[in-house]
């Protein structure tokens, strides 16, 4: 594979300068500079052990990175920003590019001055510290945080390019904390104890109300993410785990947990979090993030740069319900589908990893993903989801996406009948 | 499993549950003793809200509307406030007292909150201009919209249709493009990210 004049060079030349052209053209005729060159890095020395105390990615990764939309909220500080999942690989999202989504803005909290109280129908209200915390046993367990919102701009059609700014309210880490059920536990639940209300130390003063089985079940009260401390913007020193269940409800910087009988039906579980019908009425408690998949790769803000042959399309799909055991990928809208390779961890209510490598012959491309959860649940197209939701939801958008990839390896978000 | 108690933590006193425990319900449950009446919480909305909100609720830029959208709700465009849409007041009074103004969370007495709640619930045309909303009164006041919220019934609405069998081949006969976003063209453009990825590919084929 030498040698050839591709779709690539071809273009470049053809936008940029003529310099461009002629440096392939040398490379061609006499080798590549990048071998035949002596580089610096293989001739000088390189920083040393002390340099990067806490390292950040090369410096030519730095467009990898939390990007925000500023026409969707009055404010960057009630607002979200999104995870560049068209850059990344595997299952894991790495710290540093969690996506955001403050109501109040990132609460600077000094542990030592963090408390978390339970109070309500329990034999005895409590305060915990951090370290009180810290000496109960743990579980360390990977769950995507995908927010009750993501996707939601697509319910009137295809709108954002790109798709880290579609399905990109989400991240998927390995949490480190205590069982909810032990703190609860420890207080000493009554018998009229059926919910929570959990509730952050932000300006927000951030509340939702969780049904005490779910709290019993597989809840944590994490102070780890992938190994260190949570980042301040994910709610150091504490947040609320809440697996498989709209990112709202894990609320950050805990600081209290109150045990009631009744729901609080408090803002963030009526006005917001509520999924408007067609009819005009609301469901409320909608909970679950139903299956859900999206490719990364190809995708708007990742084409096909390479010439036509060996292609590798990846995606992640994910179910607050459990696993993914299969996808499958059509390349052509939807006529003839793929099952997809899943290659990574499967597990319960985390993001999982799939691959499909074809054949490009350089036509365009209709290129979709459908998840099927171990529930046997399988992904709804948009359409299916409007016929039963209309378009004003706002929420728990999980429909099939489509990228339109035309004979340039260019790719847009686009939606087919 | 059996409960697992931990001698962890201490008792919380009554005046630390007292200073964080301020949540309320719709029953009125966590409501403080007090009352405001539509004029004070007028004065107050104008100094404190009025200049995210709007004069009349109606909000400014894309500040979020308090008021209005009456029968909205089925249109192509809702407007969803609190007398359109939200379900209960004690959600309101909640709100307000634990994260408004924004940027000035918890500055509100419970007085101050009452009256603002009372001149909500008239710019909403719920209530006259001579209403005091007290303790005493809050839980007979109800929204309009109480009765149009249901419990998530996606297992029963959506499940069976979204567990079907799936096509594998042949599955359809043409396919159409019907929206694209690039004629949307909202999309943040990032021309770093762009130049690295052709800059990687340019010499990755320059080999």
């Amino acid at each position: 594979m030498v040698h050839r004049t591709t779709r690539r060079g071809l273009l470049k030349g053809g936008l940029a300068t003529g310099a461009a052209l002629a440096a392939a053209g040398g490379a061609r005729a006499e080798g590549d500079p990048a071998i035949l060159e002596l580089q610096e890095w293989n001739q000088f020395l390189g920083e040393g052990v002390d340099a990067r105390p806490y390292g950040f990615p090369s410096e030519f990764e730095a467009h990898v990175k939390r990007r925000n939309v500023e026409w969707l909220t009055a404010d960057p500080v009630s607002s979200v920003n999104f995870t560049p999942l068209h850059e990344l690989d595997g299952i894991i999202t790495p710290n540093g590019l969690c996506f955001e989504r403050h109501h109040a803005g990132i609460a600077e909290i000094d542990p030592a001055e963090h408390r978390l109280m339970i109070n309500g129908l329990v034999e005895t209200e409590l305060v915990f510290t951090m370290q009180d915390l810290l000496r109960f046993p743990r579980e360390n367990r990977v769950y995507f945080l995908e927010c009750a919102a993501n996707s939601g701009m697509e319910w009137r059609g295809a709108q954002l390019n790109g798709c880290q700014f579609t399905h990109g309210m989400i991240h998927n880490v390995m949490y480190t904390g205590v069982p909810l059920r032990y703190l609860l536990e420890t207080a000493g639940l009554k018998t009229n104890a059926k919910w929570l209300l959990p509730e952050g130390a932000d300006a927000s003063g951030m509340t939702r109300s969780v049904p005490i089985e779910k709290a019993m079940d597989d809840c944590l009260v994490a102070f780890k993410m992938n190994g260190e401390a949570l980042r301040p913007e994910q709610g150091y020193p504490v947040r609320l785990v809440v697996p498989g269940w709209e990112g709202n409800m894990w609320v950050k910087w805990l600081r209290r947990i109150e045990v009631g009988d009744e729901p609080w039906h408090h803002r963030e579980e009526t006005s917001k979090y509520t999924d408007l019908l067609e009819n005009g009425t609301a469901r409320r408690f909608t909970w679950e993030m139903d299956a859900k998949s999206v490719i990364t790769n190809p995708s708007p803000q990742a084409p096909i740069l390479h010439d036509k042959g060996h292609t590798v399309l990846t995606g992640v799909a994910w179910s607050g319900r459990g696993t993914i055991p299969r996808v499958d990928v059509t390349l052509d809208g939807g006529k003839n589908w793929h099952q997809a390779r899943m290659d990574g961890p499967s597990l319960s209510k985390s993001m999982h990893r799939f691959y499909y490598e074809f054949d490009w012959d350089g036509s365009p491309l209709l290129l979709q993903s459908r998840a099927h959860d171990s529930t046997g649940y399988v992904q709804p197209t948009k359409n299916e989801l409007r016929a039963f939701r209309g378009e004003n939801s706002i929420y728990h958008n999980n429909g099939i996406q489509t990228w339109y990839v035309d004979e340039k390896g260019i790719a847009e978000n686009v939606e087919v009948s | 499993a059996a409960a697992q108690s931990f001698d962890l933590g201490r008792p919380a006193t009554e005046a630390e549950v007292a200073a964080w425990d301020i949540d309320i319900r719709p029953d009125g449950m966590g409501l403080p003793e007090g009352s405001g009446d539509v004029w004070t919480g007028e004065e107050l909305y104008v100094d404190l809200c009025a200049s995210c909100h709007g004069d009349f609720g109606e909000a400014r830029g894309r500040w979020p509307v308090l008021a209005g959208g009456d029968g909205t709700l089925t249109d192509d465009r809702p407007v969803k406030t609190i007398g359109s849409y939200w379900p209960y007041l004690s959600t309101v009074w909640d709100y307000v007292h634990r994260a408004m103004p924004f940027g000035q969370a918890q500055m509100l007495t419970d007085d101050e909150v009452y009256a603002i709640t009372a001149y909500l619930l008239y710019l909403n045309y719920i209530v006259e201009d001579d209403f005091t909303l007290s303790h005493e009164n809050f839980t007979e006041v109800r929204l309009p919209n109480e009765e149009n919220f249901f419990l998530d019934d996606r297992a029963e609405a959506e499940l069976a249709a979204f567990s079907d069998e799936v096509c594998m081949t042949d599955c359809k006969d043409a396919v159409e493009i019907t929206a694209r976003a690039a004629v949307v063209d909202v999309t943040p453009d990032d021309a770093a990210a762009r130049e690295r990825r052709e800059a990687a590919a340019a010499g990755a084929d320059a080999g």
